[in-house]
């Protein structure tokens, strides 16, 4: 075990010198185009805030469920399919028909069915219908066709909660997809999430819908900003979708913020017609199914554009303007988690970290030059690699160090240490009954071996499975944690080897000592 | 110089001994129950800074009017720095944490900086409690096949036992002085689990190369010699491990005080277990030279 050929020297300073050079790349100041790799502050550490978003798709389904009531009366009638009793629930259809076995056959039918739709990606169909009695049915969205509407509003979720965040401007943001009906967002080096919290937490669902006098069929009644009851159409002439920008502006007259809106081409002429019929009624604006503000349509507006007020500060035009340029969310957003650290408890975490660090590898360091000398010095070298390398590793990955994860390098530390007095330990013993010294040192290193493996795989599992099931923090510490073992494994094995080979060869006659 | 301390003796001792903090353990943890923070209860918990002293009763009081339920205020680290813990039964006001502040600092009338705000729903601590579960569970589970494979069945369960007792007794410990369980120390206990099995599998591997060496002598003496043999090895490492814990312990700020200290005494208890639980199990089992060499045979027809 203490011979080394050349070239397995060579390859491993090699691979030392390389690793360990990433870690310098963190004390460089500019960016370098070439190697430009640093490892990277969790939000504990550099503040910022964490959020988990989930979509909350029950009006959607409801909404969904609704839009098939009538396609399916169609389809029913087409069919000569009698059916009673129909009811609209919030996520299904009840009604009882005279065949359920004819019905079951058309509701299924995998040809050119408009009304259930054959889903090809999950061989189901959109739709799935359970007998409650007799021949009483209710119709609601299969499993699959449940997790096509989630699928399409998460995704279009995703897009709009972007362009907002954008749109606020937050450095390096990052969006990702979170199971089925979740997203998690992390914006580093916020200092208050509330804004933003408050910009996804609207769908910003605007609507112009026409004020009408009396309380005839298909009104809502709602309330307007100045506290007047409206009844308000529930045709909607014009939605939000229709708008291709919107800017907060100041109204001259009064100094009022408002917000300047630009339509595309179909909206303008959706609201051209509906203000040129309507002159010297209201027009009511609808955001989230609240009145913002119900103005006079005075004269027709052709030209696309148009402003709406409503005793906003400036601040809310600005944000109003937002949610309207990155569009409506198709559900509404619930913060389901949040984490946010504000940037000088993470500095202090910082510190703190690092003194612990220095602190602690020291103690070891001088309490294993104190227990081993000489070799107590190999060990103390193989440390010092060991901390390089796994700081070049995490810089190689670009890893994301936490405050655990900082800890986790720490544990390193002390446990690194382990191996090499495993080793140290076993060529002990071997020394005393061992004449020879290189074959002590030799046999010493080959019957640790295994229980060196054997010790430290224990502790990688526990690492891989803190990284699978851990979030955020406690998966920086799976990763330090991990990567510490597989380090101390090559310092313990190759590096310290071949350190002790040269000390043990070179005093071959001599006594040593450990 | 290996000691030579007769441990086996002292093996009935120490297992009445763990038992009766085991038994003890499993009562308080089903009786007093786990602390468990806003991770898995679910949840507000606010880090607030302020510029003078107060008093905790006086924060507590600010907030009456705002109905939160049961609020917890604790003095945090530094003067001026509180943790505010606020169980939240309705968890849908999104402008809750704005809320708050405005509040206390009108009713202080001092500058009130949140250094950290930590918000989770209902949902998610449910489901981050049944991962941690499965995730210490698995760890279990892993390292029980693990040892299996690369040992025999007895080394295998005497682990086992030895981590059940490392993980409850911790846990116990916990529930008695009543401090928080989230989740940095089930990170902390899943690497108490690594450490213990550490511990646990150096001597049992001393155990297996000196019952395949001697094999006249019984499973006590073996057992007895192992353990002295690894013995200087136990100290200096646990020595090590404990000295970076005590640094983080010490020096590490509030975050990390209870992840460093569930490690300390899982160190500390594991170093024991690997001693005192784990190996007399295999003198329970009369493991000997014959229970190695069966299998030998048996993968090597």
């Amino acid at each position: 075990m203490l011979n080394f050929s050349k070239i397995n020297i060579i390859l491993i300073y090699f691979i030392f010198f390389i690793i360990s050079t990433f870690a310098f790349l963190n004390f460089q100041n500019k960016n370098n185009p070439i190697l430009d790799k640093k490892v990277n502050l969790g939000l504990d550490l550099q503040g910022g805030s964490y959020l988990l978003l989930e979509i909350n798709s029950d009006s959607l389904v409801e909404e969904k469920i609704q839009s098939k009531v009538i396609p399916l009366k169609k389809l029913l009638k087409e069919n000569n399919i009698k059916f009673t009793n129909f009811k609209i629930n919030n996520s299904s259809l009840n009604f009882t028909v005279d065949n359920i076995d004819k019905f079951e056959l058309v509701f299924f039918s995998k040809k050119d069915n408009l009304v259930n739709p054959y889903i090809d990606n999950y061989r189901s169909h959109e739709l799935d219908f359970r007998k409650l009695k007799d021949n009483n049915i209710a119709v609601n969205f299969s499993k699959f066709g449940l997790l096509t509407i989630n699928n399409a509003a998460i995704k279009q979720s995703i897009e709009i909660v972007r362009r907002r965040i954008d749109d606020v401007g937050t450095k390096e943001p990052t969006i990702l997809q979170r199971g089925e009906k979740r997203i998690l967002v992390e914006l580093p080096g916020l200092k208050d999430p509330e804004r933003i919290k408050k910009l996804l937490g609207k769908t910003a669902q605007l609507n112009f819908r026409l004020v009408k006098d009396n309380s005839e069929f298909g009104t809502d009644e709602l309330i307007s900003e100045t506290g007047e009851k409206l009844k308000i159409s529930k045709r909607i002439v014009m939605s939000g979708d229709n708008l291709v920008d919107a800017q907060p502006s100041i109204q001259n007259q009064q100094n009022e913020p408002t917000v300047s809106f630009t339509l595309d081409r179909l909206g303008a002429q959706k609201f051209g017609r509906a203000t040129t019929d309507n002159v010297g009624k209201r027009l009511a604006i609808v955001l989230d199914g609240k009145v913002i503000s119900a103005p006079n349509i005075n004269e027709p507006i052709t030209s696309g554009n148009g402003v709406i007020s409503g005793n906003f500060s400036f601040q809310e035009a600005t944000d109003l303007s937002l949610l309207l340029r990155s569009g409506a969310l198709p559900t509404p957003l619930d913060v389901v988690e949040e984490r946010t650290v504000g940037p000088d408890l993470g500095e202090d975490s910082i510190k703190s970290g690092i003194t612990s660090l220095v602190v602690g590898f020291i103690l070891v360091i001088l309490f294993m030059f104190y227990k081993y000398k000489i070799f107590g010095l190999i060990a103390n070298t193989a440390l010092i690699a060991n901390l390089l390398m796994l700081v070049g590793i995490l810089t190689i990955l670009e890893a994301t160090l936490t405050l655990p994860g900082i800890a986790g390098i720490i544990l390193t530390v002390g446990m690194a240490v382990d191996a090499n007095v495993l080793i140290f330990e076993r060529i002990k013993e071997e020394l005393k009954t061992e004449k020879s010294i290189i074959h002590a040192f030799d046999t010493g290193y080959s019957k640790a071996k295994i229980t060196v493996l054997d010790a430290n795989i224990t502790t990688l599992i526990a690492a891989i499975i803190l990284f699978a099931f851990g979030s955020g923090p406690v998966k920086g510490f799976a990763i330090t944690l991990g990567i510490g073992i597989i380090t101390t494994l090559f310092t313990a094995y190759f590096l310290a080897r071949h350190l002790t080979s040269i000390i043990v060869l070179r005093n071959n006659n001599k006594e040593i000592k450990i | 110089m290996t000691k030579n301390i007769n441990f086996v003796s002292k093996f009935k001792k120490a297992n009445i001994i763990s038992i009766i903090i085991f038994i003890l353990s499993i009562i308080l943890i089903s009786f007093k129950g786990l602390n468990y923070g806003i991770d898995f209860k679910g949840g507000t918990l606010i880090e607030l800074r302020t510029e003078t002293s107060i008093d905790t009763s006086l924060i507590r009081e600010s907030l009456k009017s705002m109905n939160l339920g049961d609020v917890n205020v604790k003095k945090f680290g530094k003067k001026g720095d509180y943790l505010l813990k606020v169980e939240q039964k309705n968890s849908n006001n999104s402008s809750l944490i704005p809320e708050i502040k405005k509040t206390l600092s009108d009713y202080l009338n001092t500058e009130v900086d949140f250094r950290r705000v930590e918000n989770v729903g209902p949902k998610v601590s449910s489901e981050l409690l049944q991962s941690s579960v499965i995730a210490i569970s698995l760890a279990l589970a892993a390292m029980l096949f693990y040892i299996w494979v690369r040992f025999e069945w007895q080394f295998s369960v005497g682990s086992i036992v030895a981590l059940f007792h490392d993980v409850t007794i911790t846990l116990g410990i916990f529930s008695l002085l009543s401090l928080e369980i989230n989740l940095s120390i089930i990170a902390a206990v899943l690497t108490i689990v690594g450490y213990s099995m550490n511990d646990t599998v150096v001597i049992y591997d001393r155990i297996r190369e000196n019952l395949l060496k001697y094999n006249k002598i019984s499973i006590s003496d073996i057992a007895n010699l192992s353990i002295n043999e690894t013995l200087a090895r136990t100290i200096i490492t646990s020595v090590t491990t404990l000295l970076a814990l005590f640094s983080i312990y010490i020096l590490g700020g509030e975050i990390l005080r209870g992840f460093s200290f569930a490690m300390i005494l899982g160190v500390i208890i594991g170093t024991y277990s690997s001693i005192f639980v784990a190996s007399p199990i295999l003198k329970f089992f009369k493991v000997s030279y014959k229970t190695l060499e069966k299998e030998e045979e048996k993968i090597v027809p």
